[in-house]
């Protein structure tokens, strides 16, 4: 049987391999995150109380202020910080973010992405293919 | 992305290895977006409070900190947004030592590193307003949509770390809102309601943020009935920003590139068109205030407010007393000239706390509330009520004026 794989326009960061958490709401870091404890704290997020920690998070749109551009490379220096973001669509702060801390993101689908990746699965992310992709393993 | 031959000493390393950190960095950043190239930049705006550096963050400035002043220091006026705390009224916020030693030691650093420590998100109405056309490398949504939108400047969201590559390579990746094709409308929003309160301006922000919803979208608005002040459309803007992710929107026959609505449609396209109108504002503020009747405290914050909203605050103060937390939270810049005029000691008069330089949410909000015990929060301020959330605050979006009432009421909401 043939894994299901998406490709993206866009990716940087190493190849992981992860569960995926997914859901149909968007992601920043400063806005949505318990940041000490790792999980969802944003009341109306559609992640909120899930944890994070280890996850390939597979979420709509990056949202939210300029902050998640330390956050990510603060959280990654704690260890508690996603394997991965895989977004329908990114703003420079998250590529700027994912930039300094050397963390695995891709973005861009022709699919809407949160619909096609069930949460739980094991996913593996390739930012560096010549097409970036995440495979439902 | 194409280099010039400067470009190209600076990725190899003639100028020091911090400047060649900083344009392999803006490179990385460049390329995944779609940048060509790069365009020069007349400021950097840094956000770096020292929640969202981190002692990871500050260890990394300082050992750039440490470099020979000549490897080191920002080539354009480079700013900061607000930090962490008012270190003169940190123990009345209950703030840690441990919270004040990082944003002692990140100041440092950034000092070393030639910024001007600024500390302020209003620097469009105190420090230096961009020029139509300008290029810029501005951290904060607020200031980027507002240097975007009303003084018709160039900048995408820059986070502390790319701009302080900015700073560093007098430059940025051109992508985004640096091209004419991305500074178009994509949407139209129809609005039958022109606020009054500064709370209703950043709701309605926060209406058309959520239905722009990303970074790629530009909202343009008809139906407006006079010009917005520069405090409207601060407060406007900073909700957009902050709830639609978005950096940039013209206002037809009010903001500079939108004289003529069609200047800012595409030619021959139909644009997606909503209608808004008061019951949506009120709608957004009624989910916020659902199930609240007393408050904790009462923050104005998220911009810092301007000299006029301190003449505001002060004078609904008097001759009233505050019996919960008040806090007025405006920039080092306004702070003087509140003393001066006497705004300071009548807010505080009436049992409010002036702080400077700081914002609420960037000064370690969660460890606030748990020390106060602070839950339910009043503010006039959209972007606020839709950060604090993730803090764990139950904010309450009001007018001024309701804010003020309540916090002289005990806190009950009235």
């Amino acid at each position: 049987m043939s894994a299901k794989i998406f490709y993206a326009t866009a990716g940087m960061g190493r190849v992981v391999k992860a569960p995926a958490l997914v859901a149909s709401d968007g992601f920043s870091a400063r806005y949505d995150l318990d940041r000490i404890n790792g999980v969802f704290s944003r009341p109306e997020h559609k992640l909120a109380g899930q944890s994070y920690r280890g996850r390939v998070l597979v979420l709509d749109a990056a949202k939210g202020g300029v902050a998640t551009a330390w956050m990510l490379h603060e959280m990654a220096a704690r260890g508690v910080v996603p394997a991965a973001l895989v977004l329908n669509r990114v703003n420079p702060i998250m590529v700027q973010g994912a930039a300094l801390a050397d963390f695995t993101m891709i973005s861009g689908f022709d699919i809407d992405i949160t619909k096609e990746v069930p949460s739980g699965a094991e996913v593996q992310v390739d930012p560096c293919a010549e097409r970036p992709f995440i495979r439902v393993l | 992305m194409r280099l010039t031959d400067e470009e190209q000493a600076t990725r190899a390393g003639t100028f020091g290895p911090l400047r060649q950190w900083a344009i392999e960095h803006q490179i990385k950043v460049g390329s995944y977006l779609g940048a060509e190239d790069f365009v020069p930049v007349g400021q950097a705006h840094i956000m770096a409070d020292t929640e969202s550096l981190g002692a990871a963050g500050v260890e990394w400035l300082e050992a750039w900190a440490a470099l020979p002043v000549e490897q080191r220091q920002v080539r354009i006026p480079t700013i900061t947004d607000p930090r962490g705390t008012d270190f003169a009224q940190a123990s009345r916020l209950k703030q840690q030592p441990w919270m004040l030693d990082l944003e002692r030691r990140a100041i440092a650093a950034f000092e070393a590193l030639g910024v001007l420590m600024t500390d302020t998100c209003i620097n469009y109405q105190t420090i230096m307003p961009p020029v139509r056309g300008e290029h810029m490398a501005y951290g904060d949504t607020g200031v980027v949509i507002y240097s975007n939108s009303v003084c018709g400047a160039r900048s995408n969201f820059e986070g502390g770390p790319s701009a302080l590559s900015a700073g560093l390579t007098g430059r940025t990746p051109r992508y985004g809102f640096h091209l004419d094709e991305e500074r178009q409308a994509t949407l139209l929003i129809e609005t039958s309601f022109t606020p009054s309160e500064l709370s209703d301006w950043g709701a309605l922000g926060g209406v058309v943020g959520r239905l722009a919803g990303d970074y790629s979208q530009v909202p343009a608005l008809v139906g407006l009935d006079r010009v917005p002040s520069s405090d409207e459309m601060k407060h406007f803007g900073a909700a957009l920003a902050s709830f639609g992710s978005v950096a940039l929107f013209h206002m037809a026959s009010i903001t500079p590139e939108a004289m003529r609505l069609d200047d800012v449609v595409p030619t021959g396209q139909s644009l997606p068109t909503h209608e808004i109108g008061e019951s949506d504002i009120r709608a957004l503020q009624a989910r916020y205030a659902k199930d609240i009747d007393t408050i904790d405290l009462v923050v104005f914050s998220a911009p810092q407010l301007s000299l006029v909203e301190m003449q505001m605050l002060a004078a609904m103060l008097d001759g009233r007393r505050a019996d919960i937390p008040l806090l007025a939270v405006t920039s080092p810049q306004v702070k003087p000239d509140a003393d001066r005029l006497g705004l300071t000691a009548r807010i505080e008069a009436a049992g409010g706390t002036v702080l400077a330089g700081m914002c609420f949410y960037q000064s370690y909000a969660r460890e606030m509330a748990e020390a106060n015990g602070w839950q339910r929060l009043a503010t006039n301020s959209a972007k606020l009520t839709n950060i604090l959330g993730g803090y764990g605050y139950r904010p309450v979006l009001l007018s001024m004026e309701r804010c003020v009432a309540a916090a002289c009421a005990g806190g009950k909401l009235t």
